[in-house]
């Protein structure tokens, strides 16, 4: 189960790195960043995964004397959950400049942009 | 591990990369916007499965939700000044 | 082209070290000691069943409060990138389509409902799956319905900087009391743990999740609204 869910996240990841690298439409380029970002969150969550084990919620199913065999590792989950609230705020700012670079130029493709090319 | 567990996270792994794929290929933006929203919502139902369901709501909520439409309210913006 | 055939030789050297990442891992068997002992002290220390909004309350409590720092200077940054520009004339105002009836209607009737379960999950974050986070962005989405219903009303700024400040504000008095009567900053000690498993125990987390989630709300919902407003701003 872990693996499968690490082979997904490292292919989302890849997939978006890829996507990012190749697209020239800058919308393009930060949907690929978003999947990439799901990959990245499923790799975190998929390496606090303990097989046969249930969810850190201690509850009459989980009695508090018997948790630390029974949950899983909620550390990662935690930050996963940080991590998913900070990615859509880099999403929202990716977003607002898009649309500023779109307002100097009229166009979305990143060729057009030339100014720091080398 | 249930058989059946196994076959879920299967079978949402795959539909999982087949929706990133479309993302990445489709030449529409509006459809590459859905199909990304559409990974996080099957990313979602996998931290279901990977018990972890404090995470799953925040995808739900978040990265399905509000960030496609964030996508939309960006591309209305451009659209409405004369662009794509 | 040869720009797709480096950037395919890249993805692919990074693949191969992904893969035996994959390949290799094995998951443990095991909670690591960190893990371990957050399982052994949530009745004790925090008094929260659900330990991941105990360690992102209390026991991280000062990451939370970086982490909804950073948000908030998101969210002021996309208003000053957004409203810096002046628009072209000719682009204004007039360009919404006017929403449905049904779109309208639909709303009046959900938005409270939506409402109602954010306060739901906020309140029941220490107990069950949910929490500030969570339920912000429900709140937040309940102020998207709004926005897509009636897209020329603008809701004030002004209450939303106003709830997000007062927020914020009660959160850093709330982990400056925690270092004045209990054990630092942010300690959930400063009110009584209670029955563990009641809807008001855990001491200070059901206060923290509130002030979390209406700051989220409000940073979420004036995020949606400077990139949805364009003109005029």
């Amino acid at each position: 189960m872990a693996q499968i869910a690490l082979a997904t996240g490292f292919v989302l990841i890849l997939a978006g790195l890829y996507g990012a690298l190749t697209n020239r439409d800058i919308l393009r380029m930060i949907v690929a960043f978003t999947i990439a970002d799901t990959g990245v969150n499923i790799v975190l969550v998929a390496v606090g995964y303990l097989p046969g084990r249930t969810a850190p919620i201690l509850d009459a199913a989980v009695p508090v004397a018997e948790a630390g065999q029974r949950i899983i590792d909620p550390v990662p989950q935690a930050l996963v959950l940080t991590a998913i609230v900070i990615g859509l705020g880099i999403t929202a700012l990716m977003l607002a400049y898009a649309y500023r670079l779109f307002r100097l130029r009229h166009s979305l493709d990143i060729s057009t942009f030339t100014e720091l090319k080398w | 591990m249930s058989v059946l567990m196994l076959g879920l996270a299967i079978a949402l792994a795959l539909s999982m990369v087949a929706a990133a794929a479309v993302a990445l290929i489709t030449r529409s933006t509006v459809i590459a916007v859905l199909a990304a929203g559409l990974v996080s919502l099957f990313a979602s139902i996998f931290f279901v499965v990977l018990a972890a369901p404090d995470v799953a709501m925040t995808e739900a909520a978040i990265g399905s939700g509000l960030t496609t439409f964030l996508f939309f309210f960006t591309m209305g913006r451009i659209r409405r000044e004369g662009g794509k | 082209m040869i720009r797709h055939v480096v950037v395919a030789l890249l993805v692919a050297l990074l693949g191969i070290a992904f893969w035996t990442l994959t390949a290799g891992y094995l998951p443990d068997a095991e909670l690591n000691r960190t893990a371990a002992y957050y399982a052994a002290h949530a009745q004790d220390e925090v008094g929260a069943p659900n330990i991941v909004t105990g360690i992102i309350v209390t026991w991280r409590g000062l990451d939370t409060l970086g982490e909804v720092t950073v948000l908030f200077l998101t969210s002021a940054v996309i208003a000053l990138v957004l409203t810096q520009s002046k628009t072209p004339a000719g682009a204004t105002g007039a360009g919404f389509l006017p929403s449905g009836e049904l779109l309208t209607t639909g709303t009046r009737m959900i938005v409270p409902l939506i409402v109602l379960l954010g306060a739901y999950v906020i309140m029941n974050g220490h107990l069950t799956p949910g929490g500030g986070f969570q339920g912000g962005a429900i709140l937040a989405s309940g102020a998207l319905l709004t926005l897509l219903a009636e897209p020329t009303r603008r809701f004030g700024h002004s209450v939303i900087a106003r709830v997000e400040s007062a927020s914020g504000l009660t959160y850093v008095l709330v982990g400056l009391a925690g270092m004045m009567i209990a054990g630092g900053f942010l300690d959930n000690g400063i009110l009584p743990l209670g029955r563990f498993g009641a809807m008001l125990s855990a001491g200070a987390i059901p206060l923290i999740s509130v002030l979390i989630g209406l700051k989220v709300g409000a940073e979420f919902s004036s995020i949606l609204e400077s990139l949805h407003e364009t003109e005029d701003a």
